[in-house]
């Protein structure tokens, strides 16, 4: 069973490094694909284990790509002056100081968002149900309207990032992002995987299935939320950060803080994927990108339409996922026992 | 003096939410949208040579038929469901109606402008456009109204007590399905009332529905449910808050520092409910 499993990951990780050598053309689709699997194993993390269901990881992602970008300008020049320029006309990174920059601005991208996650984690995950949603809704709403007034980062004009240093082949932009993506997404799922066979899953589960409860267990739920939500904003922040230098412009309502698309995008993959499964977001994600792309073109100018009505059917028809669908229908493959005798009874109650 | 012009109008808009809040256990975020809608119903009707403060008539009729729409399609499934289902279902809805609009009737800031003209009072020391004080007026005999409707009829007494035990309700031969249906209409009328006003004494953009959410859930959180004085002065609260944001930090910050103080208020309650061993539910 192990050697099996084995065989499952190693294959995925051979194909995911040969992957953009196969497929060159599609190189950035396929980095954004990694970006969204990462938000929607990270959304997982509170909103299907521990049922704090989050619009607000926008936050993270959002403030992890300004960071990156102002950190990797702001190291090797005056950051307001790169903004006012509209940028990549008067300065030019060399490669060196592109690397350490990006290098630099991931790691700050990383951990500032997991501070203030930490730091806002106490007052907002006090919040139950509607009440945590919206509440979630409106700080990340609040950001990209805040941030869109403030002068240094490029208000409401936009920021754009530094620009690729020439070296290497034409191909090595899309090669360099599309692997910091992958290594990340790798990452990401190393660490949920080996969150996922600790103790702390246990706890994250016993929270969404009655708070009280655990807490008269003795649990310190509080503790235990706010870790579960300062590692969902660690991989937000980087993928962001990611995200930022491969779109290469940051726009504080259309790119980074975007509710409308990446903050929506993270919940309903999650959810088409099932949630509360390791494997449901990253199949979700993939097949959502994959539904995307084919059929955006073909709505040109309403893919919001086709989203809204997307979101309406998935939610309605198929609440719980892909995978849940499949564990109802096969539950043996899940490892789960199954009376017949019950089974049959409950499908006479139904 | 705007500022509580404004808050009697969002008032209105939160005593919908309250209704559905309290009736169905929904949170409807698409709210706003609505009210642009309704809004631009009445702004076709200035386009076409109509007066729009007909609009404030006609509009919450369309708007009626509109919402028993959305029930009967969307929310009549969602409606037992888990919290978080309603919530994303209908921020789905919210994302169709916006692009929806966006493309029926394109993405201008527009104004159905009523040709009222203004009143000065205290010596010209303080202007009061017209237009405002009828909305405010319009809003105060709505919501009067609806109060009475909700206290006299049979229709409101079967909503009340759908509200407070849907259950038993149905047992002693309420038909909740179709006071459900009744009650997203009223609110859908609310919003489309509360809309034609906007439309007339302020602007409307397809995208400006989110906001309209946020504050009535707001005032909603603030006045608790079913409390009708308190979700008026509340929402007069915020009005003059906003007016106040508005002129200190700059309009750019006007909405978000709408959506701060939601956070605000949320995590102020928190922390007072903690004391006592309580949270928000």
């Amino acid at each position: 069973m192990i050697n099996k499993n084995l065989i499952i990951y190693l294959s995925i990780l051979i194909f995911g490094l040969i992957a953009p050598f196969i497929f060159p053309a599609f190189k950035v689709q396929l980095s954004i694909l990694c970006v969204l699997i990462i938000l929607s194993i990270t959304w997982n993390i509170q909103g299907g284990e521990m049922g704090y269901n989050s619009f607000g990881n926008i936050l993270f992602y959002g403030l992890g790509m300004y960071l990156c970008a102002s950190v990797q300008v702001g190291m090797f020049f005056p950051l307001a002056e790169w903004t006012e320029s509209g940028g990549e006309k008067t300065f030019v990174h060399t490669p060196a100081q592109f690397f350490q920059g990006f290098g630099a601005g991931l790691a700050v991208a990383a951990i500032v968002p997991t501070i203030v996650a930490g730091l806002i984690g106490y007052s907002i995950l006090g919040l139950r149900g509607h009440y945590f949603a919206i509440c979630t809704l409106g700080l990340g709403v609040a950001a990209g309207e805040i941030s869109g007034g403030i002068e240094i980062i490029g208000a409401g004009q936009g920021f754009t990032t530094p620009p690729f240093p020439n070296i290497g082949s034409l191909e090595a932009r899309g090669e360099f992002f599309y692997f910091c993506s992958f290594a990340t997404l790798v990452l990401t799922f190393i660490a949920v995987k080996s969150i996922y066979s600790t103790r702390f899953k246990l706890v994250l589960n016993a929270i969404r299935d009655n708070e009280d409860k655990a807490e008269a267990m003795g649990i310190q739920t509080m503790k235990y939320k706010i870790i579960g939500w300062m590692i969902s904003a660690f991989f937000c922040g980087l993928a962001g950060g990611i995200m930022g230098g491969l779109v290469g412009y940051i726009d504080s309502t259309d790119v980074a803080f975007d509710g409308r698309e990446m903050g929506v995008f993270m919940v309903l993959m999650a959810i088409l994927g099932g949630k509360g499964t390791l494997w449901g977001p990253i199949i979700g994600a993939t097949l959502f990108h994959a539904f995307k792309e084919t059929f955006w073109t073909f709505f040109l100018g309403w893919q919001y339409v086709a989203l809204g009505v997307l979101i309406v059917v998935i939610v309605i028809y198929f609440p719980e996922g892909l995978m849940g669908w499949l564990r109802e229908k096969y539950p043996e493959r899940f490892g789960e026992v199954v009376d017949e005798a019950d089974r049959k009874a409950q499908v006479e109650l139904k | 003096m705007d500022g509580i012009l404004l808050g009697i109008l969002f008032a209105l808009i939160a005593y919908g939410m309250a209704l559905q809040w309290g009736v169905m256990n929904i949170i409807n975020i698409a709210q706003g949208d609505l009210v642009i809608l309704g809004g631009y119903i009445a702004y076709f009707m200035y386009l076409y040579g109509i007066h729009p403060a007909w609009g404030v008539i006609v509009s919450p009729i369309i708007m009626y038929f509109v919402g028993i729409g959305i029930y009967k399609l969307v929310i009549n499934k969602v409606v037992d469901r888990d919290l978080f289902i309603s919530i994303l279902a209908t921020f789905g809805i919210s994302i169709l109606f916006m692009q929806l609009m966006n493309f029926a009737f394109g993405a201008d800031v527009v104004l159905a402008n009523s040709g009222y003209g203004t009143t000065m009072l205290f010596d010209s020391s303080v202007t009061l456009p017209n237009s405002k004080i009828f909305a405010a007026v319009i809003s105060i005999v709505f919501a009067i109204g609806l109060v009475i409707y909700m206290k006299k009829s049979k229709l409101g007494r079967a909503i009340r007590a759908t509200a407070q035990n849907a259950r038993a309700a149905k047992i002693l031969g309420v038909d909740t399905e179709k006071v459900y249906a009744a009650t997203f209409g009223i609110n859908a009328a609310l919003c489309g009332v509360a809309g034609a006003l906007i439309s007339i004494t302020f602007t409307i953009h397809p995208y400006m529905g989110l906001p309209y959410t946020i504050r009535s859930f707001m005032i909603v959180i603030v006045a608790g449910l079913g409390n009708l004085p308190g979700v008026a002065l509340s929402g007069m609260g915020l009005g003059v808050f906003e007016e106040f944001a508005d002129y200190i930090l700059g309009t750019e910050f006007r909405i978000g520092s709408v959506f701060l103080l939601l956070v605000l208020i949320l995590v102020y309650r928190r922390f007072k409910l903690s004391k006592k061993r309580e949270y928000l539910k």
